[in-house]
């Protein structure tokens, strides 16, 4: 299993390559331009040396192993520097953001708390509704529950966040005005009152998020179930004398939570990804707002730096399913 | 300087007898929200509206805009004239003097030095600086004394007010940026995020692209202001969702740019818990002829001069015949409502500068113009619906920015052009390639690779000299300036050329009114076609009074008044 595991993280490493590569590219050669919004009363001369103080202008490669050495090399030192206050970091430049004209990393830094907050606790509330929804549904299937959990998770999988999310600030907000239609995101919990204030403004979106995520999840822990529920060898349970309850969670679910992990971990990546309409609509400042603002307005640093981070972590927790495999199914080895 | 407390002691008696008795803080807390966040608090580092008018809290300059596009002396004094002494007779230079007492948020004294300083700073050549413009023409800054500035031009300027007025090129503290200039002024990031003002209010915290928090300045000349002890200014989201958030919600208490169906806007406000405010600059919604020919087949030499003239805009007859075609009140009414007014001028405004000699325009004359096409000989020959010009026949590609009013007004224009034989295809582009200048791509406005384009442009400040200049026979944008320039129409008339010539010359204002309407008369017979005179459009949440918008400054420009109704 070890050796397996280095082995992937050694493969990674081209993988990774070629997709920071590719990224680049299509972000460079899109046509985009960092001075695009800015005012057309602002001359093309003023313009042209933005655009040099910028770089933008350098040829394609220089500014992609520019790019590279410092996400590498630099930008790791400076975390380090940060994390530990060891002096390690060097001196230099950084990855620079075209609107902010400051370092990316602290773009994110500052961006992925409230990200982990409201689509994390999205994620974990999808994953807590989704187990016994998917689990009930498939034992009882075609019952009430089992009709009724469907038609909710249709509802929660087809109709997009940005319906559900104006639709949610236009009743609870507008109609209602039990939550804030706007996340502040300079709130700090420091007692219970100030707690409640994060639940009422965290509400919202988690809950439009949610939906989502407990739907998809639903749906393919219930079908795992059924494909289960008919095996030789859950009969071979039922007439060992089993109770049901051991039969269904823990033979069978543990059976099928295999397509549901990957799922699962394969999504896990979105949660630091944040939800870019989500965030939009609940003007959530996390990394999805940054990465469509970033976009938006041609600041090809962030959004490169942001899509190459989901790709680590694609990588990454692809990696960690295909472990967990190994784990829930003692057939799987990799040695 | 006694002029100017009595002046604003005037103003704030009229609007409200209460707020004599008003403090500073005594409001509590404001709550701003601008749809689109601001990156950083450096207006240098990035000319974006939300940046410069975030900024404009904390940064001051000499002089202000005030709403009707008057100047109202800031940081200074007074507003130097020739008449008073303070811009030189032959024009090439003008001395201001800081009032007294200025200081800092952090208490030091502002000095001609920061002014000298600001100028040093915008003008390095690796700095890239945004505001770059301001200071065109401008050859030195001289620190006379410790409280006299003087800012030198290159040749005779008979609008000095551009360095140091308005919220674009306000004034930065020299000891704050003193090693940020050139290349290394992104390195300052404390500074740029947490600029030190001679404004009302001081960065408590900065996040870009989300939040910035702000206190009133203790160090601030007015005592008894601003009367907001704390502002939230939040950023991001969408215009509906801003004017919900004052209009509905009552979360904030002002949304800014509210380009929205109006009639959803008006709905939210006919509940009661806001106004709308409206204020008119100098934008103008038009529509551009193109004056070379955009054939494809003439390839390196599409839609430039070499490329020979347009096979038909370049007749005044048909471009009268577009504009006659056009219902400019019904474009209005449903693009715009309360935030625009039909207009027959490319130059709507300062008054001075306003023509009245084409208001023909505001009536739609689909019978009309057909009759000046068929009086022209510009008739369908072969029966298939569309006129032939000289043989050609009359198929437009009309473009513009993908922008959901814009395609609206596309539509109808469309139809309006069919009914007089013009045959119309219509095309959009994402506004970030359509304005983004890149010269390798065929999309750009400037391009123009197609024979009708159709925009929003004005002028910063009041002065539509430079903004006249923009249709020079020189400023074409062409391969050889790499696609870049102001002219993006290809006008070209020599009379045109000589009289932005005499305006550079002509101090006088009212000449300067005649040259500039004489000039906007030329353009708008018939090679632009304006449409809509543009407003801005901002909520305030009906507790907040005080409030003057201003479309020739920043529309926070006197928020130091602003305060909550009693």
């Amino acid at each position: 299993m070890l050796t397996y595991t280095i082995r992937r993280l050694i493969l990674a490493i081209p993988t990774l390559l070629f997709i920071s590569f590719v990224i680049f590219l299509i972000v460079k050669l899109s046509p985009s331009d960092p001075t695009a919004g800015l005012p057309l009363t602002i001359p093309p001369e003023v313009r042209e040396q933005i655009r040099e103080s910028l770089g933008v202008n350098d040829p394609v490669f220089v500014q992609y192993f520019k790019w590279l050495k410092l996400m590498a090399w630099d930008e790791p030192l400076h975390f380090i520097e940060g994390t530990t206050g060891w002096q390690v970091a060097p001196d230099g430049p950084r990855i620079i953001s075209y609107q902010t004209r400051s370092p990316v990393m602290d773009l994110i830094a500052q961006r992925m708390p409230q990200t982990l907050w409201v689509v994390g606790t999205s994620y974990i509330l999808g994953i807590l509704i989704a187990l016994p929804l998917g689990i009930i549904s498939a034992y009882k299937q075609y019952s009430v529950f089992d009709q009724v959990g469907t038609f909710i998770s249709m509802v929660g999988f087809s109709v997009p966040t940005f319906f559900t999310g104006v639709l949610f600030i236009v009743i609870f907000a507008v109609n209602l005005g039990w939550f804030p239609s706007v996340y502040n995101t300079t709130h700090v919990v420091t007692d219970w009152d100030s707690f409640v204030v994060q639940l009422k403004q965290i509400m919202m979106p988690v809950m439009v998020l949610g939906l989502y995520n407990a739907s998809q999840i639903s749906r393919y822990l219930r079908a795992s179930m059924l494909d289960n529920l008919n095996q030789d060898y859950v009969r071979t349970a039922r007439a060992k004398g089993l109770t049901e309850k051991i039969v269904v969670l823990v033979h069978v679910l543990k059976n099928s939570m295999i397509p549901v992990v990957t799922v699962i971990a394969l999504n896990v990546p979105a949660v630091f990804g944040g939800a870019i309409i989500t965030e939009q609509v609940f003007k959530v400042n996390g990394i999805g707002q940054l990465l469509i603002i970033a976009i938006q307005s041609g600041d090809v640093p962030v959004v490169q730096t942001v899509s190459f981070i989901f790709a680590v972590l694609i990588v990454l927790f692809s990696l960690i399913a295909d472990i967990l495999y190994g784990v829930l199914d003692p057939r799987i080895r990799y040695d | 300087m006694k002029r100017y407390s009595l002046l604003l002691g005037a103003t704030a008696l009229a609007l409200a007898p209460a707020a004599a008795m008003a403090e500073r803080g005594s409001s509590g807390h404001l709550n701003i929200i601008y749809w689109q966040a601001p990156s950083t608090l450096n207006p240098y580092l990035s000319g974006g509206t939300k940046e410069v008018e975030s900024a404009s809290l904390i940064l001051e300059s000499m002089a202000r805009f005030d709403e009707t596009g008057m100047m109202v002396p800031w940081l200074a004094e007074s507003i130097p004239t020739v008449d008073n002494g303070g811009v030189s007779a032959d024009l090439t230079s003008i001395t201001w003097t800081i009032a007294d007492g200025v200081t800092w948020s952090d208490g030091s004294a502002l000095t001609s030095a920061d002014f000298v300083f600001t100028w040093t700073y915008c003008t390095h050549p690796e700095g890239g600086c945004a505001q770059a413009g301001n200071f065109d023409g401008v050859t030195s800054v001289d620190a006379v004394d410790a409280r006299t500035v003087r800012v030198n031009f290159a040749e005779s300027t008979p609008f000095p007010y551009t360095a140091f007025v308005g919220y674009e090129s306000p004034v930065i503290q020299a000891a704050q940026f003193a090693e940020c200039l050139g290349a290394r002024a992104p390195e300052c990031t404390d500074a740029n995020f947490g600029p030190i003002g001679t404004g009302p209010f001081k960065v408590d915290e900065f996040r870009p692209n989300d939040v910035i928090e702000l206190s009133a300045n203790p160090n601030f000349r007015f005592p008894d202001r601003p009367y907001f002890a704390t502002v939230t200014f939040k950023g991001g989201g969408d215009a509906t969702s801003a004017a919900r958030s004052v209009c509905e919600t009552g979360e904030f208490d002002y949304a800014w740019n509210l380009q929205m169906d109006p009639t959803i806007l008006a709905g939210m406000a006919a509940q009661g818990r806001c106004a709308i405010e409206v204020s008119f600059g100098t934008s103008v919604e038009r529509i551009h002829l193109n004056q070379t020919n955009p054939d494809p087949a003439l390839g390196d030499a599409r839609a430039t001069v070499e490329g020979g003239p347009h096979p038909f805009l370049t007749d005044p007859i048909v471009g009268q015949a577009l504009s006659m075609a056009i219902d400019r009140p019904l474009l209005t009414e449903i693009g715009y409502g309360a935030g625009g007014q039909p207009t027959c001028n490319v130059l709507p405004a300062p008054a001075l500068y306003a023509s009245t000699a084409n208001d023909a325009c505001l009536v739609q004359d689909i019978p009309g113009a057909i009759a000046l096409l068929d009086g022209a000989g510009i008739v369908d020959s072969n029966g298939d619906g569309i006129r032939e010009y000289n043989g050609v026949p009359m198929r437009v590609l009309f473009q513009t920015s993908t922008n959901a009013v814009r395609q609206d007004a596309q539509a109808l224009i469309k139809q309006w052009w069919e009914e007089i034989g013009v045959e119309t295809e219509l095309r959009n582009i994402d506004a970030s390639v359509f304005f983004g200048g890149d010269p390798a791509s065929p999309d750009t406005f400037q391009k123009f690779y197609a024979d009708i384009e159709m925009y929003t442009n004005n002028f910063a400040g009041v002065d539509p000299q430079a903004y006249m200049a923009s249709w020079l026979c020189g400023d074409m944008p062409r391969p050889q300036s790499q696609w870049q320039g102001n002219n993006t129409h290809r006008f070209c008339d020599p009379a045109y050329d000589a009289l932005v010539a005499e305006m550079v010359r002509t101090a006088d204002l009212n000449e300067r009114g005649r040259l500039a309407r004489e000039m906007n008369d030329m353009l708008v017979r018939y090679s632009i076609i304006p449409l809509i005179h543009r407003a801005g459009v901002s909520a305030r949440a009906a507790t907040l009074e005080g409030h003057r918008m201003s479309e020739w400054d920043s529309e926070l420009w006197n928020i130091m008044d602003w305060r909550r109704t009693q």
